[in-house]
């Protein structure tokens, strides 16, 4: 159980405005870190500055021990672009396997046969040869995360996984996680506002705000002071 | 009917007609490999703007007197193309704006230079450098003037361009659908933007003769545009508008040699009437679902 990410006195924000600062945490290999916070308290920033998409202000985002840079998966919000590409499901997919490529132009079958598997298991296969942009949102969610199941050989992070999908998906979504965790070891770190979630399946939360106001295993988030409070204002309406 | 097809079957057995043909197909099928790329990452109009920065690139080697003047106008225009696609989601002025700027830029400083350059009787009357600037604008006869030399600088181009485009495919894919995803899992998605930004720079210092500066973006986006009306995914979207972007430059230019309008502009009219036609068929085919 190495370290595979450290964060060292890390602050973040836009051209100088500090959004949140003194992020300090280990992510270990086969942990499964929640990332809570209220809207705006750089949760997607944070995320960002981790996969080296956005430079940090000031301090040290390291990836250390055996993962490298193109074995970590990638669920991102959408983005407008994205909504009218004229680019078939099965396309997308197998873009998750780019990673593993290096040089090499082509894919191979091992990256097919991933590709079909993540879709088999996603559920998406009667889907995937029908255009990216006539599915439905939920549709559209399971795609890219097929996707990114198809690039995470040790790490994934999601950024808010459930946006726009309804109760039944919801649930579905949080199992293949949390069993993505659990059977196939691969370290998980997801920004999500839905606090019963998060309490229920990820094994450390990373709470922050202005400044990094909690960190730690569930167990001891759950009696902090911070963990509580929080608790009781989002606990109430969390089954948007 | 058969008195067109002989009067085409005299044109052809000019070398010169059968090189425009050449070079015309081969240019439409580098131009239509990048349309959706561009399109997709909204950058449809640096047809535009880089085709000015070729001209205005070409008017300060014709006034500096370089004989080979492809020695400036490319490693200006592929300077141009890098600034512009790699640094368009960092500066400060944004992708459109920064193209708008670049391209009107160029036109005004070329086109006086060239006045200029006229005035301090540069061999040239300033006549002839109106004519010269229309025809860099909207595309010169010199089609029709090409020498066996530049059919195979064309040739040499054409297959540089498909062979990037055909080895990096899934790499222009990846990072076109979601750039950011494909930074965030390891991908060097700047080493690939740069590849398509010189790419681009390329095809389009080589089509500048044959459609002109003002009408290059038509090759570029007319095709991919009408392929995404009916087909769903990448490769069919591409396939597409190859075809489409064939299609129309053979037409275009069989037409224009029959009637003797000009080259560019009746490329670019089939190619509307192609988009219109597959705009229709769209359409019709939602209806009938």
């Amino acid at each position: 159980m190495g370290a595979l990410l450290k964060c060292e006195n890390v602050s973040l924000g836009y051209e100088g405005d500090v959004v949140t600062k003194g992020l300090n945490f280990t992510v270990n290999s086969g942990d499964y870190l929640c990332i809570v916070g209220e809207n705006g308290s750089g949760k997607s920033t944070l995320i960002k500055a981790l996969l080296g998409l956005k430079p940090q202000l000031s301090g040290n985002i390291e990836l250390c021990g055996e993962v490298g840079k193109n074995e970590i998966g990638y669920l991102p919000q959408q983005t407008m672009v994205q909504r009218d590409f004229p680019a078939s499901v099965r396309e997308i997919v197998l873009s998750g396997c780019m990673n593993r490529c290096g040089l090499r132009p082509f894919y191979n079958k091992e990256e097919k046969k991933l590709a079909k598997d993540m879709m088999e298991r996603l559920e998406i296969t009667p889907l995937a040869r029908r255009c990216y942009r006539e599915l439905s949102g939920g549709q559209q969610q399971r795609v890219l995360l097929a996707r990114a199941l198809c690039a995470a050989r040790k790490m994934i992070l999601l950024d808010e996984p459930v946006t726009g999908l309804d109760p039944k998906a919801t649930n579905e979504m949080y199992e293949l996680i949390g069993s993505l965790n659990k059977k196939d070891g691969i370290t998980v770190i997801m920004v999500s506002h839905d606090m019963n979630a998060a309490v229920r399946y990820a094994s450390h939360i990373l709470h922050v705000g202005r400044k990094q106001l909690f960190f730690g295993t569930k167990d001891d988030y759950l009696t902090s002071k911070t963990g509580q409070a929080f608790l009781t204002v989002m606990g109430g309406d969390d089954d948007e | 009917m058969s008195e067109i097809l002989d009067k085409l079957h005299t044109y052809f057995q000019l070398p010169v007609i059968r090189y425009a043909m050449v070079v015309g197909l081969l240019i439409a099928l580098c131009s239509s490999l990048l349309g959706v790329t561009l399109v997709m990452k909204r950058f449809s109009f640096i047809g535009d703007g880089l085709s000015h920065v070729a001209f205005g690139a070409m008017a300060v080697a014709t006034v500096a007197g370089v004989t080979n003047n492809m020695l400036i106008i490319m490693p200006v225009t592929i300077a141009a193309a890098i600034l512009l696609l790699r640094t368009g989601s960092k500066t400060k002025i944004k992708g459109d704006a920064a193209i708008a700027m670049i391209s009107v830029g160029a036109l005004a400083l070329g086109y006086m230079l060239m006045n200029i350059a006229a005035q301090s009787g540069n061999k040239r009357t300033s006549s002839n450098v109106t004519a010269d600037v229309c025809s860099t604008l909207f595309g010169s006869t010199s089609i029709l003037t090409l020498s066996i030399t530049d059919v195979w600088i064309c040739v040499g181009m054409s297959v540089f361009v498909v062979a990037v485009f055909l080895i990096f495919y899934n790499k222009i894919f990846a990072v076109t659908f979601d750039e950011s995803f494909a930074k965030a899992t390891g991908v060097r998605s700047d080493m690939y933007n740069l590849l398509i930004a010189v790419v681009i720079a390329v095809i389009i210092v080589f089509a500048m003769n044959f459609v002109g500066s003002l009408l290059i973006s038509a090759l570029i986006i007319f095709p991919a545009l009408s392929a995404m009306r009916i087909f769903k995914s990448f490769r069919s979207v591409i396939i597409c508008s190859v075809i489409i972007s064939l299609f129309c430059a053979a037409s275009g230019l069989i037409i224009a040699i029959l009637v003797g309008t000009p080259v560019g502009s009746t490329i670019v009219s089939a190619d509307i009437c192609v988009f219109f036609a597959f705009c229709l068929a769209s359409f019709i085919m939602k209806k009938g679902r």
